[in-house]
C-alpha cells in the first residue's frame, strides 16, 4: 500500500505498521512525534498501529525557533 | 538568588528566557545561550526532514537547559493544540508558548483561537504559556483559563520595536494572578530592562541576541539588563518631580 510520510508517497507491504514505514524513513526513536491523520500516536504504540492505504502521516521534531 | 522565578509550580533558574530562533549556526548559539545565562529555552516543532538543525536539542540537554516547545506557525487552535500534543510527545515535556497568530505580516495573536487553544490545552493537563497581545482584558481571560503564566507582546515578533505601550504591560501586572512574561519585540538592553521595572517576572527574547551583530554580548547584556531592571523595581525609584531637586546642600 502507499502512504505519505511527511509529503513523501512512501510504498510499503499490505500488513506494515507505523513502525515499519518510520524504520523505512530512519526515524530516531527519541526527540521525535508522529501523528496519523491528525491524531498523535504515542512512541509506545507505534509498532501495533496498522495503517490504511493513503495514510497520512507527520513526523515531526524540534528545531531552532522561537 | 532568593528571588525565583516560579512557572506552573516549577522553578525556573533565571529570568531570561531565550528563543533559538535566528541564530546563524549552533555553534553562535551555545555561546550566546551561555552568556545569557537562561534556564528555559523555546524551540519550534517542524517536519523531521525540513532541515534547519536536528542538533538543537541535543544542545539544549548538554547545557542543562530545559527546552519550551512552541506552537509558531499555527493560525488556528486546532492546529495547535495538535503541535502541542506532538511536542509532548517528542519532547516529553507538559510545557507549551502556545503561539496562534492571526497573519504571517504582524504574527500578531489571533485572541479567539488563542483562548480557545488554551483552554483545550490546560484541560489536557498541559502547563500552558500563551504569546498574547498586551490586552489586559485578554491577559486576565487566559489567566482565568488556567495558564500558568501570560505573556503579552512589548511589540510585534523580531521588529526590536520595543514596548510600546508600557501603561498596557503595568495593567497586566496589577492585575495578574499568574507571572507575566514579557515576549517579543524587545531590541536591546533597555528596553529588557525597562520590562523589569514595569514589573514583568520574566522576559522572554531571541532575535534581539540572535540577529545582534555579537550576539554573545548582546545575550550578556541582557542578562545584566533583566537583573538590573528587577533590582531597581525592588530598590523603588524616586518620584518624579516637576522642578529641579538639588542633590548637593546649599551651603
Amino acid at each position: 500500500m502507499t502512504v505519505l510520510v511527511n509529503g513523501i508517497v512512501t510504498e510499503v507491504g499490505p500488513d506494515a505498521t507505523l513502525a515499519d514505514v518510520l524504520a523505512v524513513h530512519g526515524v530516531p526513536e527519541r526527540g521525535v512525534a508522529v501523528a496519523v491523520s491528525g491524531e498523535v500516536v504515542p512512541r509506545a504504540s507505534w509498532a501495533s498501529t496498522s495503517l490504511r492505504e493513503g495514510a497520512v502521516l507527520e513526523v515531526l521534531t524540534a528545531v531552532q525557533g522561537g | 538568588m532568593g528571588d525565583p522565578l516560579v512557572i506552573g509550580g516549577r522553578e525556573i533558574g533565571s529570568r531570561l528566557i531565550m528563543g533559538t530562533g535566528g541564530a546563524a549556526n549552533l555553534s553562535v548559539l551555545e555561546r550566546a545561550l551561555v552568556a545569557s545565562g537562561t534556564a528555559l529555552t523555546t524551540v519550534a516543532m517542524r517536519r523531521l526532514d525540513a532541515g534547519g538543525g536536528p542538533g538543537v536539542l541535543e544542545l539544549l540537554r548538554r547545557l542543562g537547559i530545559e527546552a519550551l516547545p512552541n506552537t509558531a506557525g499555527c493560525h488556528t487552535a486546532a492546529e495547535a493544540v495538535l503541535t502541542a500534543r506532538l511536542a509532548r510527545e517528542a519532547l516529553e515535556t507538559d510545557l507549551v508558548k502556545l503561539e496562534v497568530i492571526a497573519d504571517d505580516r504582524t504574527l500578531l495573536p489571533d485572541p479567539i483561537e488563542l483562548l480557545d487553544a488554551a483552554e483545550q490545552l490546560v484541560d489536557d493537563g498541559f502547563t500552558v504559556l500563551p504569546y498574547t497581545n498586551d490586552d489586559p482584558v485578554l491577559a486576565a481571560k487566559l489567566a482565568d483559563a488556567g495558564c500558568a503564566a501570560v505573556m503579552p507582546l512589548g511589540s510585534p515578533i523580531g521588529t526590536g520595536l520595543g514596548i510600546r505601550n508600557p501603561h498596557n504591560i503595568e495593567m497586566i501586572v496589577a492585575a495578574a494572578s499568574v507571572p507575566v512574561v514579557l515576549d517579543a519585540g524587545i531590541g536591546t538592553a533597555s528596553e529588557a530592562a525597562q520590562a523589569m521595572e514595569l514589573g514583568c517576572d520574566a522576559v522572554l527574547l531571541a532575535t534581539a541576541v540572535t540577529r545582534a551583530s555579537d550576539p554573545e554580548a548582546m545575550a550578556t547584556a541582557m542578562r545584566l539588563a533583566v537583573e538590573s531592571g528587577r533590582l531597581a523595581l525592588g530598590a523603588g525609584r524616586i518620584p518624579r518631580r516637576y522642578w529641579a531637586q538639588a542633590s548637593s546642600p546649599s551651603r
